[in-house]
């Protein structure tokens, strides 16, 4: 039964902290998404589960054994690293059969696992190609297949969908998801893609130079997230400068940029205090016209309107400069907005999220470039 | 003023055909993304305007001119690929400067041509960095940097986003879209990511097996896909058999399963079998009424909006996609449901001769 936890794990490479004190805990059978933008330390995070890389201060235990100095080979965890690295001359349900083989499994038993997986995958019929002969998008579909074949029960997955095509990872997500469960295995899923996380974890992290910002499961991690970055990274949102000017009872009222003002729900910050407002594109309203003074209508103008299949964009330039985003569904998709118009754009106390301003700068926060 | 034609190109590699009997107009300005799954023939396809690869038979024409024999340092293209290819030992201005000094233009007017373009790509303050310094996404700001600053009014990329986090990848797509329109540029986007083909063409072209299938803008692909293998491949939908009963004067009546429909929309096929398409999104789904009743077997929360699956009194799958909001979260999995299909938002296509499942396949 594979649970995995890391405490106060750390590794560092010469001056670069990839990972920075962590600790963490993964059930057994638990599906967990590591989420975090390009060098947040995810494949290291993965890698140091795995057993390739050593913490330099911290312990990883694997089904309650400390395994620090156990070598990768003994931990019974499959490993699919992003760079995959198939057996260039066996087949395709060689290459997948190879671990059940050597793990004792006997050549009938390795085969109908095998196929299974590649039915899975979606490779059964190039079960006798050779792996030179695929797409790069097949071969990672095979690394994958090898991965789940392989009889361990706690996989690690490095981007394990990054090389497919984006109509196939979203048929794939779906299914990975699926035989995950139905075996009972544990798995720790890397990836920069946080609607795949969404879909497939039970629990996702959030990493962040090396830290974790933030371990949930995906409904409360995109209704509340605890940080901007956090807000910011999985589902995105508009993001507004202002300063808290009054309070009562049931809220406050915060002051945008050019004398905005903006009511919102929370009533424990103080007068004069620097605040974020967060507020997610669906969850913002455009109205035609520039409606009378009622709370939190916002008046601006249609700089573009983007069609993204399901749902348009409408981006809205507000009267003080500042520029927010509207997203709608198709379906409820209002055709007499178009660009140039003045419209007001609503934001609803219940759906504000509000942050102190960040010490470094909002901007800070945002950049994952 | 670059506008692009290829007439009945074909390229072959050995007996592989990567490209057949294409005819493809784009227009001067206009913004063309080509979309496809891995192996239908879209690089090779623009590759064929590069210049990097010469068709086997047809005719490839810039701006009027017919460009078969002409070299790819003659054609004033700018390529962006997504293996981002910037000179180490040059620093950001350098590497953006470069096709002007080689082009040997006005350095004083050139200067402030790269000094614009750095500042609408938010690469001012890196300028001084080399590219080992940099993130994958700033390498590659840089490198479309530098193709637009190279004077051509022809732009080729090739996946330039692909190797990109998500989230940089949205940011990036639309400043390269603001970039292109802004400068007056013709440029064509290959993509294997359905949705920024939507976000950034003005129309994107859908490749299958060599061939193109259907080009259209991308609120047409999507609305009102004139192929099933669109449908499916741009954005997700529901696929159902049926059969026209009869066309009228205002519209058509067609069954699907017990269940008769009509819509006012002339259908321009005579085959009685049909392949009945629905979006996720366009599926009403309410409490558990007579008709179409369904059990769901699934539910995603996907942020923004909630993923169900139901499977129907009739043994289909249906995949239904809502608005987040707390009405929309509450059904849970094992309850009962009605399903509707607003007749709509039904797209009807002829049942195709290879089946259903193989005309749709992105294999």
């Amino acid at each position: 039964m594979p649970s995995v936890r890391l405490v106060n794990v750390a590794k560092r490479f010469g001056k670069t902290t990839a990972i920075n004190n962590l600790s963490l805990e993964i059930n057994d059978e638990e599906y967990l998404c590591v989420l975090g933008p390009t060098g947040s330390g995810k494949t290291t995070f993965l890698r140091l589960i795995s057993g390739i890389v050593k913490p330099d201060e911290g312990e990883i235990y694997i089904d309650g054994k400390l395994v620090n100095d156990v070598p990768p080979q003994e931990r019974n965890t499959a490993y699919v690293p992003q760079q995959y690295a198939l057996f260039p001359h066996l087949n395709v349900i060689e290459n997948v059969a190879f671990s059940p083989i050597s793990k004792g499994l006997s050549k009938e038993e390795a085969y109908e696992i095998s196929r299974e997986m590649l039915e899975m995958t979606r490779l059964a019929l190039r079960a006798s190609s050779f792996p030179n002969e695929l797409s790069g998008g097949m071969q990672q579909r095979l690394a994958l297949a090898r991965g789940l074949a392989s009889n361990a029960n706690l996989l690690l997955l490095d981007e394990p969908l990054g090389a497919l095509d984006a109509r196939l990872r979203v048929e794939l997500r779906h299914k990975l998801r699926d035989l995950v469960k139905e075996k009972g295995f544990t798995a720790i899923h890397v990836t920069h893609d946080q609607e795949e996380a969404m879909v497939v974890a039970d629990r996702i992290a959030v990493l962040r130079n090396g830290q974790i910002q933030q371990v949930s499961i995906p409904f409360t991690l995109y209704n509340e997230p605890k940080s901007i970055f956090v807000a910011d990274f999985v589902g995105g949102a508009n993001f507004l400068e202002g300063f808290v000017v009054d309070l009562d009872q049931h809220g406050s009222w915060v002051q945008l940029r050019n004398e905005l003002m903006l009511r919102i729900r929370e009533t424990g910050y103080s007068v004069g205090e620097r605040l974020v407002v967060a507020i997610r594109e669906e969850m913002t309203k455009v109205l035609e016209g520039r409606k009378r003074k009622e709370v939190n209508l916002l008046p601006g103008e249609v700089e573009s309107v983007s069609f993204l299949g399901s749902y348009m964009v409408y981006e809205i330039v507000l009267e003080n400069g500042e520029v927010v985003n509207s997203r709608v569904p198709v379906h409820v998709e209002n055709k007499r907005i178009s660009g140039g118009d003045r419209v007001s754009v609503q934001l609803d106390p219940q759906n504000i999220k509000t942050y102190l301003y960040p010490p470094s700068g909002l901007y800070r926060e945002l950049e994952v470039i | 003023m670059p506008s692009a034609r290829l007439v009945n190109v074909t390229k072959r590699y050995g007996e592989i055909t990567a490209v057949e009997n294409t005819n493809l107009e784009i227009e001067d300005t206009e913004y063309v993304c080509i979309i496809g799954p891995s192996g239908s023939g879209k690089t090779t396809l623009i590759k064929c305007i590069s210049g990097i690869i010469d068709p086997t038979e047809g005719e490839v024409y810039i701006d009027g001119k017919l460009m078969n024999n002409v070299p790819i340092q003659d054609r004033d293209i700018g390529y962006v690929f997504q293996e981002i290819a910037l000179f180490p030992h040059m620093n950001v201005y350098e590497n953006v400067l470069y096709g002007p000094i080689v082009k040997g233009w006005d350095l004083d007017k050139t200067r402030n041509l790269v000094e614009e373009m750095l500042n609408m790509m938010a690469l001012t303050d890196r300028v001084n960095d080399y590219p080992q310094v940099l993130s994958g996404g700033a390498q590659q700001k840089t490198a479309i940097t530098r193709a637009l600053t190279s004077g051509s009014l022809l732009l080729l990329l090739d996946e330039p986003l692909g190797s990109l986090d998500t989230k940089v990848r949205t940011m990036l797509r639309h400043e390269l879209r603001k970039m292109v329109k802004d400068l007056g540029l013709t440029a064509i986007h290959v993509t294997h990511d359905q949705e920024e083909a939507m976000a950034i063409a003005d129309r994107i072209v859908v490749m299958k097996t060599g061939r193109i299938v259907e080009v259209g803008t991308p609120m047409e692909l999507y609305l009102r896909p004139k192929r099933l293998f669109t449908a499916n491949f741009v954005g997700e939908a529901n696929f159902m058999t049926g059969e026209i009963l009869k066309v009228t004067s205002d519209g058509v009546e067609f069954r699907i399963n017990d269940e008769v429909f009509h819509k006012a929309e002339k259908v321009d096929f005579e085959e009685r079998k049909i392949v009945a398409a629905i979006r996720p999104e366009f599926v009403v789904m309410k409490k558990s009424g007579k008709i179409r009743t369904g059990r769901i077997e699934n539910k995603v929360f996907v942020g923004s909006t909630v993923r169900y699956e139901v499977r129907t009194e009739s043994g289909e799958l249906i995949v239904v996609r809502t608005p987040f909001t707390s009405e929309s979260y509450r059904w849970k999995v094992g309850n009962s449901v009605n399903l509707t299909f607003p007749p709509r938002s039904i797209l009807l296509y002829p049942y195709p001769e290879a089946g259903l499942e193989r005309e749709i396949s992105i294999e």
